[in-house]
């Protein structure tokens, strides 16, 4: 199950669709991820979502990396690498944009705010068929981490095993990104970024 | 978030909105104004951030988009550059100075950057800005990429000083709201204040009216010819039979398909007009058919049979190949390429339940809603009129507490249709900052004809929906405000939206609906987001 990668051997391109609702963090994973590839000298493009949607709503933005220039702001369907959903749901939302074999992950945990929200078992019947479907139980790795509120850490921890940037880079933008809220809160962050790396690995290697 | 750095030759990653702002600052100019709305509010809190840190620009919030548009008139006529920044609606309030704005003799640069929301993300309509340029007469520079959004500044300046007219950028949301790198410029220094020598110019009697729209339309020819020479307007050649024109993004549509395309046709992108004629007619030259790719209206499409010496088979929005409504993206202009779509390469999953934006858990406007529904409860037929901000959500189910969202500032001047109409129960509902912007004026009158109307001021201290802006008057003043409009101090009520209140609250407000006058209720309550934005810039 091969994410981005350096397709044909030397040119590095990797379209992720990101998404959640709004107010769960979804800019923050993507500035996180934008940076840190912008430090390890990809070109990035960004597309956000600000205005209505954020107040409760699905929230999309597309980000590409790439080691060449980027023309459009938006990935044309079927050609995103990674979907890195905050929620099932809106995962599953984006599929038409994922590539054959490109990887949904999302966190397990779903966001109540909407009536009829899909029953475990529909969602779980619609993820089922999805073969690059990664679930990340990103509250209770949160939790463990000591930082309920470091549930986008580990999102991102967990992308980043199939993203082209070098963990080194990755921990330092994280780093530099809390330094001002003190050592310990940068350290908790690390460490759900670590804990969402390890969940994701060991699921990658169980189906491959 | 905005780079704090200003040196030159930097490389920062900025949206769309932060890269026009930091091309504005790079181009020296000395004020900027501006009313909130999405896509465009970016500009000006890169703008306002940029003053916190250097002390310049002046970057001001002001009551609506007309008082922002005619604040920067006044600095231009004393020879500085000024910026004023709105969404595409925002040039409807402000279309009175703009389009009056061409016939002065604008001394300091004037630019107007305004955003357009193809797609409709957070907006009423489509409006193309690009007609309100063509309208108004004035050049209009359309960039495709961040870069350009910077570096299109310092010419849209230029241009405005050069032709004395105003200058409208028009940017849309998917470049205000997308991060880039881009680079950044030595700034260019201030004008210094020169108030202009022409004052004729700026008082547009009938006389010398003429004489100034005269001059407009004897300018036209040197607009046409800067848009001839423009080095925004490219052309790159290609070995098919037809050619691609496009303008802003549809540019970066087209190159993202581009690679799939042999012969690859040639190309002509266009981001200053009015329409380089000339370009367009070489460009068109020996070709059998036309694309038009263009975001918004098709502008570029309807005008070309007029341009064109020779009939060419033009496709675009008109001619059916590529949707009217909506955004373009890479995909939707394929058929027009003559590519076949992309198929979904995964089984997409029908049907998933939609999640709509919604009213933050313990907003406000929830517990308003809530006392007005109990309220209104059997008292027969009502019009509950309201107007823009996070309380228009309160459309939807389940709350379906109000029934109409027109305009900014309507909510107001439509209750007073209603009652007049003859409708019992006219209910008016708008924010603070809205009634600010342009629900005085419907409040006036209502106080002037006594209109019996009930008006509930949504007071929670900001400008909610964009992202908590300051409001232009503290809350304190909103109750002297109406009541010095001419609304009896009697029937200006001040309430608390809490569950606590409720029943007192709906007490207030059936009162206030058996008065036979104007009333205003004004239900104050903090927004959180705003509670949480303050929290955060208090802790260091
Ligand atoms: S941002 Fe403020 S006004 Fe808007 S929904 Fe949230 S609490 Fe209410």
């Amino acid at each position: 199950m091969g994410a981005p990668a350096k397709a044909g051997g030397d040119t590095v391109k990797c379209d992720i669709i990101l998404c959640g609702v709004g107010g769960q963090g979804v800019l923050t994973v993507g500035a996180v991820i934008a940076m840190a590839a912008a430090a390890d000298g990809l070109e990035v493009r960004q597309s956000e979502v600000h205005g209505m949607a954020q107040r409760g709503g699905a929230v999309l933005s597309h980000l590409r990396l790439s080691d060449t220039s980027v023309a459009a702001d938006l990935i044309p369907r079927g050609c995103a690498d990674l979907i890195l959903s905050m929620e099932p749901l809106e995962g599953l939302r984006y599929l038409r944009w994922l590539k054959s074999d490109g990887v949904l992950l999302s966190a397990e945990e779903p966001f109540l705010n909407i009536a009829d929200y899909p029953s475990p078992e529909i969602l779980r019947a619609m993820l089922d068929k999805v073969p690059g479907a990664r679930l990340v139980p990103a509250q209770s790795l949160a939790q463990q981490s000591g930082n309920r509120r470091a549930v986008n850490m580990v999102m991102v921890g967990a992308a980043s095993i199939y993203l082209p940037i070098s963990r080194l880079i990755l921990r330092d933008t994280i780093a530099r990104m809390f330094a001002s809220k003190g050592n310990d809160v940068v350290a908790r962050n690390l460490d759900a970024l670590e804990l969402g790396a390890a969940s994701a690995a060991a699921q990658a290697r169980s189906s491959s | 978030m905005p780079s704090g750095t200003n040196a030159p030759m930097t490389r920062v990653a900025l949206l769309g909105d932060e890269a026009l702002a930091q091309g504005a600052i790079d181009a020296g100019v000395s004020c900027a104004y501006g009313y909130p709305g999405t896509p465009s509010t970016e500009i000006m809190e890169y703008l306002r951030a940029a003053q916190e840190r250097n002390g310049r620009p002046l970057a001001r919030w002001s009551a609506n988009e007309k008082t922002a548009l005619e604040e920067a008139l006044g600095v231009s006529l004393c020879g500085r550059r000024a910026l004023v920044t709105m969404k595409h609606v925002g040039l409807n309030v402000a279309a009175d100075p703009f389009i009056n704005g061409a016939l002065v003799d604008i001394r300091g640069g004037l630019v107007l950057a305004v955003a357009d929301d193809p797609g409709m993300h957070s907006s009423q309509n489509e409006q193309d800005s690009r007609f309100y340029a063509d309208f108004a007469k004035v050049p209009c520079l359309e960039p495709a990429d961040q870069q350009q959004a910077c570096d299109m500044m310092a010419d849209a300046f230029d241009l405005s000083e050069r032709f004395h007219v105003p200058v409208l950028v028009r940017m849309v949301t998917r470049l205000a709201h997308s991060r880039a790198p881009v680079q950044i410029r030595l700034p260019r220094p201030e004008n210094p204040l020169q108030k202009t020598d022409n004052p004729g110019a700026w008082v547009l009697l009938p006389a010398a009216a003429r004489q100034r729209w005269h001059r407009l339309l004897t300018l036209q020819e040197e607009l046409a010819a800067a848009a001839e020479s423009s080095v925004w307007n490219v052309e790159t050649p290609g070995d098919a039979p037809w050619g691609v024109i496009t303008t802003g993004l549809a540019r970066n549509y087209f190159l993202e398909n581009a690679p799939q395309l042999s012969p690859c046709p040639a190309h002509l992108h266009i981001g200053q007009y009015p329409l380089p004629v000339a370009a367009l007619r070489r460009f068109a030259a020996g070709k059998s058919r036309l694309v038009v790719l263009e975001e918004g209206y098709p502008f570029v499409e309807e005008r070309l049979p007029g341009i064109l010496l020779s009939a060419v088979e033009i496709r675009g929005k008109k001619s059916g190949h590529v949707p009217v409504e909506g955004e373009l993206d890479p995909d939707n202009i394929r058929e027009v390429l003559e590519l076949p779509n992309r198929p979904a390469a995964l089984p997409v999953p029908q049907e998933l339940p939609g999640r709509p934006p919604q009213l933050c858990r313990g907003c406000p406007h929830l517990d308003t809603f809530r006392f007005l529904a109990d309220a209104l409860n059997g008292r027969g037929p009502h019009l509950v009129a309201s107007d823009i901000g996070c309380y228009s959500l309160g459309a939807l189910p389940p709350l379906s507490a109000i029934e109409t969202l027109v305009c900014m500032g309507a909510s107001i001047s439509m209750a007073v249709g209603a009652a007049e109409a003859g409708m019992a129960n006219a209910v008016a509902v708008i924010g603070d900052s809205t009634f600010l912007h342009s629900g005085m004026t419907g409040l006036v009158d209502c106080v002037a004809r006594r209109v019996p109307v009930t008006i509930l001021i949504l007071d929670n201290g900001t400008v909610g929906m964009t992202g908590a802006q300051e409001t232009m008057l503290p809350s304190s003043a909103l109750a002297p405000l109406v009541v010095g409009m001419g609304v009896p101090e009697s029937h200006v009520r001040v309430v608390t939206p809490l569950p606590k209140h409720h029943d007192d609250n709906v007490r207030i407000l059936q009162e206030e609906l058996d008065y036979p006058g104007v009333s205003v209720i004004i239900s104050r309550r903090e927004c959180l987001e705003w509670a949480r934005r303050q929290r955060r810039e208090a802790t260091p």
